[in-house]
């Protein structure tokens, strides 16, 4: 089954555990600065929100690279940039319309959510289930559970 | 190793900058943040020195576990001589700055001399240079931080102020980073802005690596994780209602300090608590809390952001107060509510949001203020004093103007900046002053839990619910419950509490932690992030010694013996209702027991073999 990052920004608490695991898992070091998931705070209206790539099936990353080094994971469906094959052109990082590839000044190579090969570090770490990793098919069935639970006591109750 | 090894060394007078490596046979002994740093500023200034004058230094410190992924690892602390009390102050803060000062690369930052003309610190890695800092002298902590930030057109500089009350000389000023996190007490931020330094920004891009052993680190973190989130107290209590858990339980128990401490429990307690916060309003319908929040890596997330009513009186012909920021903790809601017998939570909320914008320490504000009113209430302070103000207990109109006037260091605001101790001798009533060792009480009354008085009565930074909160112990039974109503043990208690928390405060962790942690669960982290061989007991012992050093540079400031007491009104005034009914705190049972299990002479001097058994250099300490 096909599972894809969920994420439910009222309940992240902004305390960058996400970017940690991030960090760590790619570069080895807690470098918030490197993470792929960013968490992003509007701070006059109390609101933190964690945002990464979603990894679109048209990958508008995938099909402006003119040397091919972002692959599709046809295990993950993750969208993976082959280090090695990048040439540090930044295309990719002007073609997504959401910002999530970037450009790494140390490495020269873009850089992307890659969902950790299945297993995202990012939803492991979080301390509130903000963020989670579930059935790609289904991703709004946590909120269907949550509105279903509202309208079950909503006829109780009447 | 988790440390950077390295000392950024700022000399403020003339401008020099300078890389050094950090004394790891210091932090052998010492471990950082609170302990590393004390031991620096022991060994580099004389305790006797003028706290506002360029002999004192300034240092920012991290713990070998800020900025990693150690649940709550993103504390620092502000550790510098004190000017509300002539101790060694040692301020911590969580927020999001102390993490990026370790990711650029820095264990500690020393500020010394004072700067000529005012000046904020630009920090990128290894980058670092003083900026003239006339454009936002003079202007709030908000304000400086906005401007700063727009000055690099960089959202994510992490920035620490000082605000217009420490530049006009509040002796409780605070260090604000990230807009509402502080280092709140002891002054400071007064320090900081007595060196004509603004701010600190910080962008660091290195991360933190090099942890000794990184799958033994990751196993002890994620360990210490699952027992935060099963635990009650940090795992739903503290999420829920923040620290604002405690406002009903401690009134309850008749430990609620009420009007100057006159009274042990607040008849409106329960229209400021936690449970209050949560209440949709009458006029919008919603809640003052509009969401928990947490600090670097803190998988408890205790922390508040609220609303104030627009409608309110304090807020509504002033926009700016409008959004969301940070909202009321338990001590902010003690001192700004039940100690003033005021129990309006907008009040409260928007004087705790000057408190964040100017950088002021609310307790200690909230403190004065309550001191201020008894004496407006016996007639000594009158409307001459105030410009007309009716400076009355309960009065949330007086909160505001109180909050306001000593946000800009203006009129009756410079006189409150002064703090309980002195303006009540200002006034010829020093019985009234709330204080030990010049520092203003925290919100649990010691005649309703016994421990707690020989707590603040031996901190070593005055009165202070953080150098020893027994009140674990005593009300929540954490690790044990013990009676609150009775000396017995407490001495032993107290001493448990303040060598295990100055470890704490060593390492970069939260000591909120330690409602479910023990001694047990950070030790395996410590070790597996630093060399050094980190057992329960070395902590343990660090902290200790940590606990005596300081004791050292207090009483090589002129403190002494004498200093270890309480105000008269715990001592003799017993309380009127609740559980403790008719009791008074009884030091005198405590102390001489505290002493000795100490290893101090009765004179509370460390004793030579103390000194040999904890290797500190009392020598050191003569000049």
């Amino acid at each position: 089954m096909l599972k894809a990052l969920q994420i439910e920004p009222e309940k992240c608490t902004g305390c960058l555990q996400c970017e940690m695991a991030c960090s760590f898992h790619a570069d080895g070091v807690f470098n918030p600065s490197k993470s792929r998931i960013k968490i992003f705070t509007f701070h006059d209206e109390g609101r933190f929100v964690p945002y990464t790539c979603t990894q679109c099936s048209e990958a508008w990353c995938m099909h402006a690279c003119p040397v091919e080094a972002i692959v599709l994971n046809e295990k993950t469906g993750a969208k993976e940039v082959l280090a090695d094959v990048c040439v540090g052109c930044k295309v990719c990082t002007i073609a997504c319309p959401f910002g999530t590839v970037n450009y790494d000044q140390t490495s020269k190579i873009a850089y992307k959510c890659d969902l950790c090969g299945g297993a995202p570090e990012c939803a492991k770490a979080c301390p509130t289930g903000a963020i989670t990793y579930v059935d790609a098919d289904h991703t709004g069935l946590a909120r269907m559970r949550g509105h279903a639970a509202k309208s079950a006591n909503m006829s109780a109750g009447a | 190793m988790s440390w950077t090894k390295k000392v950024l060394r700022i000399n403020l007078s003339n401008g020099r900058i300078s890389s050094e490596p950090l004394r790891m046979d210091w932090a052998g002994e010492y471990l950082g943040q609170r302990g590393l740093a004390t031991k620096y500023l022991t060994e580099e200034i004389d305790p006797k020195c003028d706290a506002l004058g360029p002999e004192n230094k300034l240092i920012m410190t991290t713990g070998p576990l800020t900025g990693t992924m150690a649940a709550t690892g993103g504390r620092y602390s502000i550790v510098t001589k004190s000017p509300l009390t002539g101790c060694v102050a040692c301020s911590n803060s969580g927020g999001f700055l102390g993490a990026e000062m370790k990711s650029a690369g820095w264990d500690m930052i020393i500020f010394e001399g004072k700067a000529p003309k005012p000046v904020f610190l630009y920090l990128e890695n290894e980058t670092a240079v003083l900026v003239p800092a006339d454009e936002i002298w003079g202007t709030s902590c908000w304000h400086a931080d906005e401007w700063i930030h727009r000055k690099y057109q960089d959202p994510l500089l992490r920035i620490a102020v000082v605000g217009r009350s420490a530049e006009k000389g509040c002796l409780y000023a605070a260090v604000v980073n990230d807009l509402h996190r502080a280092a709140g007490r002891s002054g400071v931020g007064t320090v900081m802005a007595s060196k004509n330094l603004k701010a600190v920004a910080i962008r660091g891009t290195r991360g933190v690596g090099n942890v000794r052993d990184i799958s033994a680190f990751m196993a002890a973190v994620n360990k210490g994780k699952k027992v935060l989130a099963d635990n009650a107290v940090t795992g739903q209590g503290l999420p829920k209602y923040g620290t604002q858990v405690m406002m009903n339980v401690i009134n309850e128990i008749g430990a609620m300090p009420t009007r100057n401490m006159r009274e042990v429990q607040f008849e409106g307690s329960n229209n400021i608590s936690g449970e209050a916060m949560h209440e949709p309003r009458k006029s919008d319908g919603k809640p003052n809390l509009v969401t928990n929040a947490g600090c670097f890596a803190c998988t408890i997330a205790c922390g508040r952001i609220s609303t104030i009513d627009r409608g309110h009186f304090s807020i509504s012909n002033k926009p700016h107060y409008w959004g969301a920021s940070g909202g009321l903790e338990y001590e902010a809601a003690w001192a700004l509510g039940s100690d003033i017998g005021v129990d309006d939570l907008d009040a409260l909320t928007y004087a705790n949001f000057l408190c964040n914008e100017d950088g002021y320490d609310p307790i200690s504000f909230g403190s004065t203020l309550a001191a201020a009113m008894e004496l407006y209430e016996m007639g000594v302070i009158t409307k001459k004093q105030t410009g007309g103000v009716e400076l009355k207990f309960g009065s949330a109109e007086a909160l505001s103007w109180a909050a306001e006037v000593t946000a800009k260091g203006e009129g009756f605001g410079l006189e409150l900046g002064l703090g309980s101790k002195r303006l009540c001798e200002k006034y010829g009533h020093p019985e009234l002053s709330m204080t030990v060792k010049g520092q203003e009480f925290p919100a649990y009354d010691p005649r309703g839990i016994q421990g707690m008085g020989l707590a603040y009565a031996t901190s070593n930074r005055g009165a202070c619910h953080l150098r020893g909160y027994t009140v674990a112990s005593e009300v929540l039974g954490v690790p044990v419950k013990t009676d609150p109503l009775v000396t017995e043990g407490k001495a032993d208690l107290v001493k448990a509490f303040q060598d295990a928390t100055a470890a704490v405060d060593s390492t970069g962790l939260c000591v909120f932690t330690t409602f479910a942690w023990t001694m047990e669960d950070i030790a395996p982290q410590v070790d597996a992030a630093c060399e050094g061989g980190w057992s329960t007991e070395k902590m343990l012992e660090t902290g200790e010694r940590i606990w005596n050093l300081e004791r050292e540079f207090n009483l090589a400031a002129g403190i002494t013996a004498k200093d270890d007491t309480l105000p008269p009104r715990l001592l003799k005034e017993a309380a009127k209702t609740g559980p403790a009914k008719g009791m008074v705190n009884n030091l005198h049972e405590m102390l001489p027991k505290y002493y000795e299990i100490r290893g101090w002479t009765k004179d509370g001097v460390p004793s030579k073999d103390t000194r040999k058994r904890l290797g500190l250099n009392a020598s050191g300490l003569a000049g």
